[in-house]
């Protein structure tokens, strides 16, 4: 039995328990949630490591033989993510002991964001359909509370939209994942790959649409990306920074599993279907962030936007462009956390988000500007940053199927990104402040301490520019682990089609 | 049966929907938890309208004797059900709040955010 895949799971779930016991000690939940996040970034660190090789570990929970029981499974691209939810659970959870009010603090943000990132390691490690419902559901009511904790005006007006649409795309899964049992028998996930080969396409092809339809509204894709915008805005900026980073993203990874595993052996076709939603996601979305005069929501609309350029290599569906998606989500984790935490600081020194009414920030925080640089020019694709090469990667295989529409949409794409973060970068930095800066005073607003995750992604997106050789490497090894399904397979039930 | 609780679900289905059109947050919730009713339902259903019929391989025997009643729905429904309970009371808990919040229930009023020129949180 494989402890590695559970103790990333087990690890937020004690820590969120005893912090519930404490529910009185605001600074003991506060450190108990920094401590459990470093843990579990020490296990996925390990498991990554395990992995990293191009083997598949799995653990088959209470020792019921797939596929019974509820199978873990971590492959590369698996650990890959459970590593980055880790890294980014541990950066965001330091950003909050600074910038987390008293307040939301007492009604269990700690506990809760760990919750959170138990219900998307969840989601990266099961390997049995109903069980990634389930994680979904986790995640999705802690991501409800931390959304309107605070009850402030705005939150809850997109609480209740963010739970709606939510709440209808769990409603679609469960139906989808009802339909699938009832024809196939199984719910595990390798089980199902092996079965439903033998179906109809008149049937599976409906199934296939209902499942892109309930992952298309987790990952915003367009048309089903209006939540987002409405909603991502609301909470504090660690908040925003956690579901910037990795709950679209989860999405964004349920589509690849679903359609690279289980109906990889059906007639199934959606790879054009998902290469024109790609597009049409990164056009509204690049278009969308231009249109904004609030930074947040200049962000929302750009996470938009890269979900389309992520979605862009599943569509292409080739082994290479399945490594581009996985670099760029790599790559896209780190760097759009990293700038929703550092609006939040801007928004702390200008007291507002307002584009118009931000400025002068370069005078009084330069290092500030720098930071905002480095991640702005990485989401956009300048070399030498990561998100360059990560973009290459996906170009080149755009060019080697000789998809050239989507190819120009997402070079596209990153010039409407550059545009829009260097308007902001222009508004908000150069731009004389439209405000007195009262520069003592803003000094002591600013923690140090918020720079310290800051800093710590921008080294990390700098060194994935870097070593971009090593990473593509990795994202290639998990891209031919899963564009051939027999692997998984075989390493979940032992047996191959 | 099976084709009875078909129109049933799909009746729930389009009451669901239809609910969460309406402008009023009452009624959005009371939709949802419609929606999620006719999931639930849907599962069950597709473990089989079997009477009488434990999944229980008789003595001597080395195969089951179909049809027979699938347990594993059951057990699918039962943990949907749940999850359906805890999101429908967190749902009421945020119409609550923002009842007190906003003081409306309608949901055109909540575009505002949309709009609003909010004040920094950090």
């Amino acid at each position: 039995m494989n402890t590695l895949l559970i103790l990333p799971l087990i690890t937020p779930l004690m820590v969120a328990a005893v912090s519930f016991l404490l529910w009185r000690h605001k600074a003991a939940q506060k450190w108990l949630g920094v401590g459990g996040a470093c843990l579990s970034f020490v296990w996925a660190c390990l498991l990554f490591a395990r992995v990293s090789g191009g083997e598949i570990l799995t653990m088959q929970a209470g020792g019921w033989a797939a596929p019974f029981g509820i199978s873990l499974v971590a492959d590369t691209l698996g650990a890959v993510m459970v590593l980055l939810t880790a890294t980014m659970g541990l950066a965001v959870t330091i950003y909050a002991v600074r910038s987390i009010d008293d307040r939301r603090a007492a009604f269990g943000f700690y506990p809760v964001l760990q919750i959170l990132l138990m219900g998307v390691t969840g989601a990266f490690l099961t390997g049995d359909l109903f069980n990634l419902y389930v994680w979904f559901e986790v995640m999705l009511m802690s991501s409800f509370v931390l959304l309107a904790l605070g009850g402030e005006r705005a939150q809850v007006e997109g609480g209740i939209k963010y739970v709606t649409i939510n709440l209808l795309s769990s409603a679609l899964f469960l139906a989808a994942i009802g339909f699938l049992y009832s024809v196939t028998g199984t719910l595990n996930m390798a089980d199902l790959a092996l079965k439903i080969g033998a179906l109809p396409t008149s049937l599976t092809a409906p199934l296939s649409v209902l499942f892109l339809v309930a992952f298309g509204v987790k990952a915003a894709l367009f048309p089903l990306f209006f939540w987002l915008p409405a909603s991502y805005h609301t909470p504090p900026a660690a908040v925003s920074a956690i579901f910037a980073g990795l709950l679209t993203k989860v999405g964004v990874y349920a589509l690849i599993r679903t359609f690279t595993l289980i109906f990889a052996f059906t007639d199934v076709d959606v790879n054009n279907l998902l290469l024109i939603l790609a597009g049409l996601t990164m056009v509204t979305g690049g278009l969308g962030a231009l249109a904004q005069t609030d930074a947040r929501r200049v962000l929302s609309f750009l996470i938009i936007a890269h979900i389309g350029v992520a979605v862009m290599g599943l569509g292409l569906g080739t082994t290479r462009a399945l490594a581009g998606t996985i670099f760029y989500l790599i790559e896209d984790v780190i760097v759009l956390t990293n700038l929703f935490l550092i609006i939040g600081i801007m928004g702390r020194v200008c007291g507002t988000f307002e584009v118009a009414r931000m400025g002068g920030m370069y005078r009084t925080h330069p290092m500030l500007g720098a930071l905002f640089l480095v991640a702005a020019w990485s989401l956009s694709g300048v070399p030498p940053f990561s998100g360059f090469f990560a973009k290459l990667a996906l170009v080149q295989a755009g060019l080697e199927v000789e998809g050239y529409t989507v190819v120009a949409l997402s070079l596209m794409v990153g010039i409407l990104t550059l545009v829009a973060m260097m308007r902001l970068w222009a508004e908000a930095f150069w731009k004389p402040s439209p405000m007195v800066i009262d520069a003592a005073h803003d000094k002591m607003r600013v923690a140090k301490m918020l720079f310290v995750p800051v800093c710590a992604l921008s080294l990390m997106s700098i060194g994935l520019g870097i070593g971009a050789q090593a990473v593509y490497g990795v994202a290639l090894t998990a891209a031919n682990q899963i564009s051939d399904a027999n692997v998984y397979i075989e390493a979940v039930l032992g047996v191959t089609r | 049966m099976i084709v009875m609780l078909a129109f049933v679900i799909g009746g729930l289905y389009a009451a669901g929907l239809y609910m969460m059109l309406r402008r009023s947050i009452t009624k959005l919730i009371i939709g949802l938890s419609l929606l999620s009713h006719a999931s639930n339902l849907l599962i069950f259903t597709t473990g089989g309208l079997v009477r009488a019929r434990p999944p229980i391989i008789a003595d001597g025997a080395t195969e089951i004797i179909k049809p027979f009643a699938d347990p594993v729905p059951q057990a699918l429904v039962l943990t949907a059900i749940v999850i359906s309970f805890g999101v429908t009371a967190f749902a009421l808990v945020l119409l609550h709040r923002t009842y007190l919040t906003i003081g409306t229930d309608d949901l055109d009023d909540l575009s505002k955010t949309d709009l609003a020129r909010s004040e920094t949180n950090g």
